[in-house]
């Protein structure tokens, strides 16, 4: 399928007009003459297919911390106190808690995630473009706790108040009922007893036996008004029920929530509560505030260093290899923005180390065209006619970029698998950069040079 | 063709002469360890006059805070950073805190450890993968013995790296951070990549040459014919590098410096130690089966 040297330079112009398309910034083409009047952008794309089903954001770049700044914080989550079987879900529930807290801050793009390292439990929490750690710490280092609220005695119930009400963690007071007085949450299907929710899905709060009590006060307080469980002071309530009329004598049986529940629904909220329940101190163990390695003046003076880099390979595989070399370069240029069309799909967070990894992939890169044109110049050497030497230089420069290429690879999983944070950010590049090198410098190198002797014969002919 | 192999000798005398020193240092000195490892406390401040540090150094005493160098300290909470800074500011009214950072021992001890994990399963990997990639040398030499001298080269230019960065910790105050551990896995990635261009060629010339020529001859033949790609590769990572150093942003000198000579070093070792140990072992081998 690949033998038509045609097939395959379409192939390479097409990858690479896609790639061009993926890396570029949003940016303006205005052409105004007398043949074409043209006012468009092209670049930057956010794509969103199938109503949303498909997202692609293609406006930037992803930076890691150490190109953007700001801090970052790892807190150890002490689930000690925690069944085994129930710490994941305490986990994430703590990592969703401090999600919220930090979208209070209002930045773009914070990062919260879970890791567990040994029977260490551990939220990261990277929050780009700020630089008060300390007031960060304090707001989301609390301890997440349930809480059963009701409304403060000046706010008036009425349906038509509900949203306002939802929205306004001020509107509620505490009733001194909290997660501590729960033993557990769980999803029931209301039987016959229950005529207007039979059938249907809910969520059957189990209470101690003193919150219980304490319960079936409050209800009797509040008929026919809500009562908000919150987990954070802040944000909107996990559910916000409104108290039936049939416990106004107090309990009978544990109490239920009912509403439009699908199964999932109802039981994505009964994890939620029982991990409420379940308060998971937080302890700062690093924190830091990072002032950008590279602040942007440095980031765009790098990314200039590096193109001036490129150019002198490029002049210097030209000075050395002739035409070959001019060839190299195109294909370098292509490598380049495959790569970097890569980095922006996958997403991967460009780091300092990720960039090292990548300057490693494109000397490699280099080196399997160097491997194959000094081959090639051997076989010229031992006097083979140019087109054979260019057909043996690449099989037998085949062998040894394979095995330096593979041992690269073998290294980049390793320290993928093992290492931590900055040095996976290197291995993957890596990765990605040699997987890359091989398709240009073999495939595409090659199309070039067979497709330029082709022309040279026709010329010849 | 120049005889290198000639000086096989010399050039492993070169490189023990040319990382002994940097040994010594760590030996002696140890690495200037960044807090990534260590765990602690780093404050860094600006002052808009001169200070003495000592004056800066007893508001952390009178805090109680054990001060190591400068402002690092064992790790401090977050929440009694505030109270920090104002001790500090009461003393130098004209001091910014510019930033603030802490590293649990805990962390910093995984950082350490982590890093040598992925390095000596790295060294494994590569070692098994070149003992496997080489398995049909003809006999009487062995692909183990290949990859073993890979790798031999490969720690040479660790060693050089890390023992240069242990004379720069003590003398221009250098540290040792995350950023230096790329440094030095890109360093190592680049001298087995090129390590094995060389030996692939010993290892296609053994199988291709006459028989009555002798591995030393081969591996002479083999470095000669890879030498021009050896340099050209070489040169093409400096340009970059370099150009990286120059026209760069400040805070990654020392990350590029440590890049730049580990590449070089890495040329150099394929060359003139991997190849010469290949030859001094098969020799030695062929010696003792006689």
């Amino acid at each position: 399928m690949f033998k038509n040297i045609y097939v395959r330079l379409g192939l390479i112009s097409a990858l690479t007009t896609l790639a061009l398309l993926i890396v570029l910034p949003r940016t303006p083409i205005k052409m105004n003459n007398s043949f074409i009047g043209l006012d468009t952008t092209i670049g930057g794309y956010n794509i969103e297919l199938s109503g949303g089903k498909f997202k692609k954001d293609l406006r930037d770049f992803k930076k890691g911390l150490d190109l953007k700044g700001g801090i970052r914080i790892v807190l150890e989550a002490d689930v000690s106190k925690i069944d085994a079987g129930e710490r994941d879900i305490a986990l994430e529930s703590a990592k969703d808690v401090i999600s919220k807290r930090v979208d209070l801050l209002g930045v773009t793009e914070p990062y919260v995630a879970t890791t567990k390292s040994g029977d260490q439990y551990r939220i990261l929490v990277e929050i780009p473009g700020l630089d008060n750690v300390t007031e960060a710490v304090n707001l989301i280092g609390q301890t997440a706790q349930l809480t059963f609220k009701q409304l403060k005695p000046e706010n008036e119930w009425s349906e038509d108040k509900m949203f306002e009400y939802y929205t306004t963690p001020d509107s509620w007071e505490n009733t001194g009922i909290t997660g501590a007085d729960l033993k557990g949450a769980d999803v029931v299907v209301a039987d016959q007893t229950d005529i207007q929710n039979q059938g249907k899905p809910q969520i059957k709060l189990r209470f101690s036996d003193e919150g219980r009590e304490k319960f079936s006060e409050l209800a009797k307080k509040n008929v026919n008004k809500p009562i908000a469980l919150y987990l954070d002071e802040t944000g909107v309530p996990l559910s916000m029920p409104v108290v039936s009329a049939d416990l106004a004598q107090g309990l009978t049986d544990d109490p239920v929530i009912s509403g439009d529940f699908t199964f999932e629904t109802a039981k994505s909220l009964s994890i939620q509560i029982r991990a409420g329940a379940l308060p998971v101190p937080v302890k700062v163990l690093e924190q830091e505030t990072i002032g950008a390695t590279l602040g942007a003046e440095s980031v765009q003076k790098s990314f200039f260093a590096a193109g001036v880099g490129l150019l002198l390979v490029v002049l210097f595989l030209i000075f050395r290899y002739g035409r070959l070399g001019i060839l190299a370069g195109v294909a370098l240029f292509i490598y380049s923005v495959l790569t970097l069309a890569i980095f922006k799909l996958v997403p991967v967070v460009l780091t300092l180390p990720g960039i090292a990894g990548f300057i490693l992939s494109i000397g490699m890169a280099t080196d399997a065209n160097v491997l194959v044109f000094e081959r090639v110049k051997e076989e010229l050497f031992w006097g083979k006619p140019k087109n054979l030497a260019i057909h043996l230089g690449f099989d037998r420069a085949w062998n040894s970029i394979k095995d330096s290429n593979i041992s690269s690879l073998i290294t980049s999983f390793i320290l993928f698998q093992f290492g931590s944070g900055p040095v996976k950010g290197f291995a993957l590049t890596l990765a990605i950069g040699i997987a890359v090198s091989l398709f240009s410098s073999i495939f595409v190198v090659r199309t070039f040079i067979e497709f330029a002797n082709v022309r040279g014969e026709k010329k010849n002919a | 063709m120049r005889n290198l192999m000639k000086y096989k000798i010399w050039y492993l005398v070169f490189s023990a002469v040319v990382i002994l020193p940097g040994i010594v240092a760590l030996l002696v000195w140890g690495l200037n360890m960044s807090v990534d490892f260590t765990g602690g406390s780093v404050f860094r401040y600006e002052f808009e006059s001169g200070i003495n540090p000592e004056d800066l150094r007893q508001v952390y005493v009178q805090k109680s805070i054990d001060v190591k160098y400068s402002v690092r300290t064992k790790p401090v909470e977050a929440q009694r950073n505030n109270e920090i800074k104002e001790a500090v500011s009461a003393v130098f009214p004209n001091s910014k805190q510019l930033s603030f950072e802490t590293v649990g021992p805990s962390i910093g001890a995984e950082t350490t450890r982590s890093a040598f994990v992925a390095l000596s399963w790295a060294v494994v990997g590569i070692m098994a993968y070149i003992a496997f990639a080489f398995r049909n040398v003809p006999k009487p030499y062995s692909s183990f013995r290949f990859g073993v001298s890979a790798v031999v080269a490969m720690l040479h230019d660790a060693f050089l790296l890390v023992g240069l960065f242990a004379i720069l910790g003590h003398f221009k105050n250098v540290e040792v951070d995350g950023l230096f551990i790329t440094a030095v896995l890109t360093v190592l990635g680049f001298s087995v990549h090129d390590t094995i261009v060389v030996f692939d060629r010993i290892r296609e010339n053994l199988g291709k040459l006459p028989k009555q020529m002798d591995i030393e001859d081969v591996t002479n033949y083999s470095v000669a014919e890879t030498l021009s790609r050896s340099v050209a590769t070489s040169l093409t990572v400096i340009f970059t590098l370099s150009a990286l150093y120059v026209l760069g942003g400040d805070t990654i000198k020392m990350f590029v410096l440590a890049m730049l000579v580990g590449i070089i070093s890495g040329t150099y070792s394929s060359i003139f130690n991997a190849a010469p140990i290949l030859v001094l072992w098969e020799k030695y081998a062929a010696k003792k089966k006689k």
